[in-house]
């Protein structure tokens, strides 16, 4: 029998006192996909930057097609034929496609673009990749940036080709191209470790290691298991789906009415939009990505301004009013893109907690009060369990769900109104989801009116009272989310226009 | 003020501006590719006075101006060394660590200098000539101009093309530009980030270094204390103006080295205007520029962070 392509002895990496990997031991075969599953902060993205060099694991052992490695630097990986998609892009915005991509494989004096892009171009053909290899890079898209992301990896021919999360920006279409993607890797011979949080996915692998505090919990053909004891295995518990509950709505809290934001082209980005949500009230934004979804939650909070149009917060109109005014009237904001617009990533998570409030409640005399910060930090990390060592811990080096948590927690106390969730549960694991749904119903019983767009519709079905469905910057229609299924918002979403107004 | 628009005078103020223009553009080009790598170095100044007092100090010595400019060369990566050290490797604050080094610079080329002069008469020797290219020296106006100057003012001029090639085009331009745009991609390349930005360093300092022999050798009979007078502010100037773009970068220096060039000129002919006034324009310009021109979009995006390795 011939040795599998990698092999992971007792791998242990500890942060401090964190111990993000522990005793981890797993193999995968060449022309095999497993599946890494486990929650946010389990050290999934650890474990890969282990097997690529990145880190250096405290102890343990990698073995490549039976031969041990010492992985010192990204480049003995690459040298090794280890390649990594990375979790949040590593790419040169300023760059092209194709320079982002040579950067590291060439070897002469002069970049020889002609070739490097023939080769390119032949790359994304067979794999039905569809890039301009010309673009900059901070033109595209998330979702095109994710293929220039997997771009990077193809290009050298990777023997063990490990995905983080590459589906968590992508939309239906791009996770089952990429799939596609896979069985093809898969057919010649490639060994894949795929990072999810999507059960669906999951289940296409061929076995699931299931990691919990940085421990193998389990290792599963998927053949022989089901979501559910997948699910259980991950948290540790049963989940069960939290439902609506039926609180009384009580008056209007947020009114638009004709709001229309201009745009960059001629299209506006948004268009006559008019609703109100009430007290107690969760409101649903639906649409396929970029068509209005972020510019209504920005007009709400202020960061754009309609170009005409009137929004108002308990009959106060507040369409004129600045971001900060309007944020301490009582609106919390979740922004889509958390390390973009939500948090700093140099700064401590005392300080991201305070960011915005920070002349006013934690401020003595013109300084910052740190023995308050210190306070407020430590309540909110129990009570939104963020796992962090501690209060000063950077909210760079924090998982992707607990640097969430971080802002879910700020933006929480801010809501004491309005609470506006663009993509909150982006990238989370479902105990997370879980967590912020039961916050989301926790504001609804307060009277909060929420208003979330999501891309998870079942989400959106479960959650909501009402749901609006947004297509090229208009509001095609309002649906009751107990009377409403799948196919009705989804051809809303496709820009059909529906027959009975509710 | 009209004895200045006289066409000889027009003309001897372009073919001086050609020279002073050397001087910063060095400097200039220099910055340009360390801070392309990210290192916002603001030891400029420091660098070329080291450079100005080692190439005086090698030509006082061998009367050879070969060997001058090796000299300064030399100096400059010395320099570019140091400043690396603190901010590669240690990781100081870009602008703590080129302060320093200026005030360092500053103290030291004056000590040094005076204890090689010793109460005596400092040394001096005759400027450098410069080289008309035959045959396109006797075009007339732009041949005086561009084809009857120094050696190293043809090296600086060709420099322009070939540093805009070396980074858009060769595999360690292209590595170079990442370093400053995003080290952690070079690094997930397997590259090293910190072999980039010293080499970066190293570089523009060199050039750096010769921009200040070049101030000795084709300007000064002898060093003074402070001689480079702020030139070295001006390319780094130079460079945000042009932003970050070789070919603009030169424009930018060309401004400013014909604002001085009029200014020497203005006290040679003696006009009735404070000689004063036309010192300060190559400065008052270098402020004007930085506020006619913002668009920063060609800055590199971690230029000034200090990069940590995992
Ligand atoms: N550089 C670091 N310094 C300190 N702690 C770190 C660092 N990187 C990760 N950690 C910690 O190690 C643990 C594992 O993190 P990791 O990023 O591997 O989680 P993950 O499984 O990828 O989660 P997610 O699904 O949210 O991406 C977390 O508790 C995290 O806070
Ligand atoms: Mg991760």
């Amino acid at each position: 029998m011939t040795s599998p392509t990698l092999e992971v002895t007792a791998l242990c990496k500890s942060f401090g006192s964190v111990r993000a990997n522990h005793d981890v031991t797993f193999s995968v075969d060449a022309g095999e996909l497993l599946c890494l599953f486990g929650e946010n902060g389990a050290g999934k993205s650890t474990l890969s930057a282990c097997l690529t060099g990145l880190y250096r694991p405290d102890s343990g052992e990698i073995a490549l097609e039976g031969t041990p490695l010492r992985l010192s630097s990204a480049a003995d990986a690459i040298r090794h034929g280890i390649g990594l998609v990375h979790q949040h892009f590593v790419l040169v915005p300023d760059f092209t496609v194709l320079e982002n991509i040579v950067v590291g494989s060439e070897t002469g004096l002069f970049v020889d673009f002609a070739s490097a892009e023939a080769r390119l171009r032949q790359i994304c053909e067979s794999y039905g990749i569809d890039i301009d290899p010309n673009a900059r890079v901070e033109d595209l898209s998330v979702g095109e940036q994710q293929w220039a992301e997997l771009l990077k990896a193809l290009y050298f021919d990777a023997k063990l080709l490990i995905l983080d999360e590459p589906t968590a920006t992508l939309d239906v279409e791009g996770s089952k191209k990429l799939f596609r993607i896979i069985d093809k890797l898969k057919a010649d011979g490639v060994a894949i470790i795929l990072i999810t949080h999507f059960l669906e996915e999951v289940m296409q692998a061929d076995r699931v290691a299931v990691l919990r505090q940085g421990a193998v919990v389990g290792i599963k053909k998927t053949a022989e298991t089901s979501p559910e004891e997948l699910t259980r295995m991950m948290v540790g518990r049963d989940l069960k789906r939290q439902t609506r509950q039926s609180t009384p709505m009580g008056t209007a809290r947020l009114a638009l009415e004709s709001v229309t934001v201009e745009g960059l082209g001629e299209r506006p980005d948004l268009d006559d939009i008019s609703f109100c949500v009430h007290e107690g009230e969760i409101f649903g934004i639906a649409g396929v990505a970029g068509n209005g979804q972020r510019p209504l939650m920005e007009v709400i909070a202020g960061v754009r301004k309609p170009k005409s149009g009137i929004i108002s917060l308990d009959d106060t109109v507040i369409s004129s009013k600045g971001v900060h005014a309007i944020k301490s009237m009582g609106l919390g904001h979740i922004p889509e893109d958390r390390f973009a617009e939500g948090l700093v990533r140099d700064f401590s998570i005392e300080e991201n907690l305070i960011l915005g409030e920070h002349r006013g409640t934690f401020a003595k005399g013109g300084l910052l009060d740190f023995r308050k910060m210190a306070q407020n930090a430590k309540r909110l990390i129990a009570e939104f369990s963020i796992a962090a060592p501690s209060g000063e811990t950077l909210v760079g080096n924090l998982s992707g769900g607990n640097a969430q948590r971080v802002i879910l927690a700020r933006e929480m106390q801010l809501a004491s109104k309005v609470l506006l969730a663009n993509q909150p549960t982006r990238g989370l694991d479902v105990g997370v989801i879980d967590y912020i749904h039961q916050c989301l119903f926790n504001k609804k019983a307060e009277g909060v009116a929420v208003v979330i767009a999501s891309s998870e519709l079942e989400d959106l079905i479960a959650l909501c009272d009402r749901i609006g469905v947004l297509f090229q910057g208009r509001l095609m229609g309002i649906v009751d989310a107990r009377k409403t299924n799948l196919e009705e918002i989804g051809l809303l979403m496709a820009g059909h226009a529906l027959e009975t107004a509710v | 003020m009209s004895e200045l628009l006289s066409p000889e005078i027009l003309m001897s103020i372009m073919v001086a501006a050609m020279g002073g223009a050397t001087v910063i553009l060095f400097a200039a080009l220099g910055e340009l590719v360390t801070e392309r790598a990210g290192i916002w170095n603001m030891g400029v100044e420091g660098t070329m006075l080291v450079g100005c007092l080692v190439a005086y100090l090698v030509m006082a010595g061998t009367g050879s101006p070969i060997l001058a400019s090796i000299a300064a060369i030399g100096a400059g990566m010395v320099a570019g060394l140091i400043i690396g050290f603190m901010t590669v490797t240690l990781r100081v604050d870009h602008f703590v660590t080129g302060l320093g080094f200026n005030l360092l610079a500053s103290g030291l080329t004056l000590f040094w200098f005076r204890s090689y002069v010793g109460g005596g008469k400092p040394p001096s020797y005759s400027t450098i000539d410069t080289v008309p290219i035959p045959g396109l020296a006797d075009i007339p106006i732009l041949g005086q101009i561009l084809f009857n100057q120094h050696l190293l003012t043809y090296i600086a001029l060709l420099s322009v093309p070939v540093i805009a090639v070396f980074l858009r085009r060769t595999t360690f331009g292209l590595e170079t530009r990442a370093a400053g745009e995003n080290p952690q991609f070079l690094e997930a390349k397997g590259l090293s980030v910190a072999t980039r930005q010293y080499a970066a360093l190293l570089f523009g300092s060199a050039l750096t270094g010769l921009g200040g022999a070049f101030l000795m050798l084709a300007f000064a009979d002898q060093f003074r204390p402070d001689i480079s007078g702020g030139r070295g502010w001006l390319a780094i100037v130079a460079v945000i103006a042009g932003n970050w773009k070789p070919l603009r970068t030169m424009a930018a220096v060309l401004i400013f080295a014909i604002l001085d060039s009029l200014a020497v000129h203005a006290q040679g002919v003696g006009v009735d205007v404070p000689y004063q006034f036309f010192l300060m324009l190559p400065y008052v310009a270098s402020i004007g520029l930085l506020i006619l021109i913002r668009s920063r979009s060609g800055q590199p995006a971690k230029l000034g962070v200090p990069y940590l390795r995992h």
